[in-house]
């Protein structure tokens, strides 16, 4: 006999926090549906295909290099490393909010027809992330044993600063995603905003440059940390401390309640909205 | 027909616990800005100046009604009636603005196909997509694949790009993928007005065999004659309220003769 006890009923009182949830897990082949379809369309459009995920901070690395290192008085190799590791983990928290939005605005006309849970755009984002997180993490490696510096044993922990950034990440993108069905502006501004964050964030620098009174303003700034985390796991090793580790794990995972929290609350409305 | 809205919603809906939909006194509102706030900086100006102003449109109001398992309810109105909001708001894609709607089993949407695809995805990989986007799981899509691509006579393109489908090749390989599984609750929104004649057949026939395995079926159409053949009962919608609802025979008849 088929279940049809399921029922739906619009009077039903539930948090939209939690019933969220449990309709994402019911859901979770669209997540991976969209991941693939985010990385096939990236892989159809161009010649190099996936190559592209792991050639294009490489190219970055190149030039900054070849400009930088000489400036900032930093042995070659050291700042090549320096820059890519940066460059790596700001990537994917950069594309992956803005693809957030990105995938909202996509599903927009698809939310006025059927229901789905909304969430499932920025977690495929996410998803879509990790991937090319990965892929990009796999030339670092060679790289970096090309250059002869043999990365730390602290690598074996490299999944703490990816979910730490990644929660931290997906809350950003859930909370932008809530505005971006109602106004035009939000990504074109939030782009804007990304280009000032990026160098407000030691990646292209080393913090030992900056004047100590802009280091301890730049303290503030999550991405500051969640950069020299990842740094710390795949190229220098000194990992901060137990307080300072378990404080950047509790903020990403506020974030990420806090933007939950945010989109969830209106996603009722966001068909209305089409 | 309808239950009177002075009856507690909790204790109408259970009595009739049977229903496979039930609408209580169901009003949808869309809220219009009177001059469009396309950007967040004007918004928070006019919010700042308190110059937000909107209008409401109710393309709904106190709708009530039930309908049987096994039914099929045909729905008419003209452009504009609330037809498509209708079968919004049953199938969760809106929350009523007031009142209550409840549903039992599961809800195939079959409403204004389109959106779902990629164009630069095949055929293939567009039916998964959009099979997952519909809840379905990954064992569920293999098992039903070849019988989608059966039913929409699409073999031979299925590994081209969507781009280069025509619309009505997309129109049915959508509804092949939004009707390839069985489901308790049907809701068909004109869809059928794209396909070629003998397309349009065969998805009546596809209807017609999954209301005799007991599915319930809400069906709008601008074609009485349609509503005539497949449903006992038809809703005649007009401003967003229900203007009729009886045997169908009797409303499309008061319809057209409205209309004429
Ligand atoms: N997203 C929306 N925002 C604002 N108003 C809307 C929206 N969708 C529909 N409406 C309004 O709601 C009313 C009912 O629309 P609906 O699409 O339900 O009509 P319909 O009966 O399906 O018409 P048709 O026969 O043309 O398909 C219309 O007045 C329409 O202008
Ligand atoms: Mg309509």
């Amino acid at each position: 006999m088929r279940d049809i006890a399921l029922m739906y009923d619009s009077a039903r009182r539930q948090s939209p926090f939690v019933e969220e949830f449990r309709s994402l897990l019911r859901y979770s082949e669209l997540i991976r549906q969209l991941i693939l379809r985010s990385i096939k369309t990236r892989y159809k459009r161009s010649i190099l295909g996936i190559a592209w995920t792991m050639i294009n901070p490489l190219l970055t690395m190149a030039v900054l290099t070849l400009v930088f290192s000489r400036l900032f008085q930093f042995p070659t190799r050291t700042y090549a490393l320096h820059v890519l590791s940066g460059l790596l983990i700001w990537n994917f928290f950069a594309q992956t909010s803005l693809a957030a939005m990105g995938e909202m605005m996509w599903s927009g006309s698809l939310l006025g027809r059927i229901y789905v849970p909304k969430t499932a755009f920025a977690v495929g984002a996410l998803g879509t992330g990790l991937v090319n997180l990965v892929l990009a993490v796999i030339p670092y490696l060679v790289i970096s044993l090309l250059l002869g510096v043999i990365p730390p044993a602290t690598l074996l922990l490299l999944p703490v600063p990816v979910l730490f950034t990644g929660l931290f990440t997906l809350g950003v993108g859930l909370a932008l995603s809530s505005m971006v069905l109602y106004f035009q502006d939000i990504q074109p501004t939030y782009e804007i905003l990304l280009a000032a964050w990026f160098y407000l964030t030691p990646v292209i620098y080393p913090v030992g440059l900056l004047p100590a009174g802009l280091a301890a303003l730049l303290k503030w700034n999550p991405m500051f940390h969640y950069v020299e985390l990842f740094r710390s796991t795949v190229l220098t090793g000194s990992l901060p401390g137990l307080a300072s580790l378990t404080a950047q794990g509790l903020f990403g995972l506020a974030v990420f309640v806090l933007g939950w929290w945010i989109f969830t609350r209106r996603a009722r409305d966001y068909a209305y909205q089409i | 027909m309808l239950i009177k809205s002075d009856q507690p919603v909790e204790k109408a809906v259970r009595s009739r616990a049977a229903a496979m939909v039930a609408l209580e006194g169901v009003s949808v509102r869309y809220r219009l800005p009177i001059e469009r706030v396309p950007t967040f900086k004007e918004f928070a100006i006019r919010w700042f100046q308190r110059r937000l102003s909107y209008r409401d449109l109710w393309a709904l109001r106190e709708v009530s009604f039930e309908v049987e398992p096994g039914e099929i309810l045909g729905v008419v109105g003209p452009n504009g009636a609330g037809k498509s909001t209708l079968l919004k708001v049953i199938a969760r894609v809106l929350h009523p603005s007031q009142g209550r709607v409840v549903t039992r089993g599961s809800i195939a949407p079959i409403l204004e196909l389109g959106g779902g695809f990629h164009p630069e995805l095949t055929g293939r990989e567009n039916v998964y997509l959009f099979g997952s986007l519909l809840g379905r799981t990954r064992s569920e899509m293999d098992a039903g694949f070849e019988e989608v691509v059966d039913f929409a006579e699409l073999w031979d393109f299925i590994d081209a790009p969507l781009r280069t489908y025509s619309s009505g090749m997309q129109a049915r390989l959508a509804f092949a993928v939004a009707t390839a599984e069985f489901a308790d609750v049907i809701l068909v929104d004109e869809v059928l007005a794209v396909g070629d004649l003998r397309f349009q057949e065969k998805c009546l026939h596809r209807m017609n065999g999954y209301s005799d395995q007991g599915a319930t079926i809400l069906f709008v159409s601008h074609n009485p004659g349609t509503i005539e053949r497949m449903c006992e009962r038809a809703l005649w919608l007009s401003n967003g309220t229900v203007k009729d609802l009886g045997s169908s025979d009797r409303v499309i008849n008061a319809y057209t003769s409205a209309l004429a």
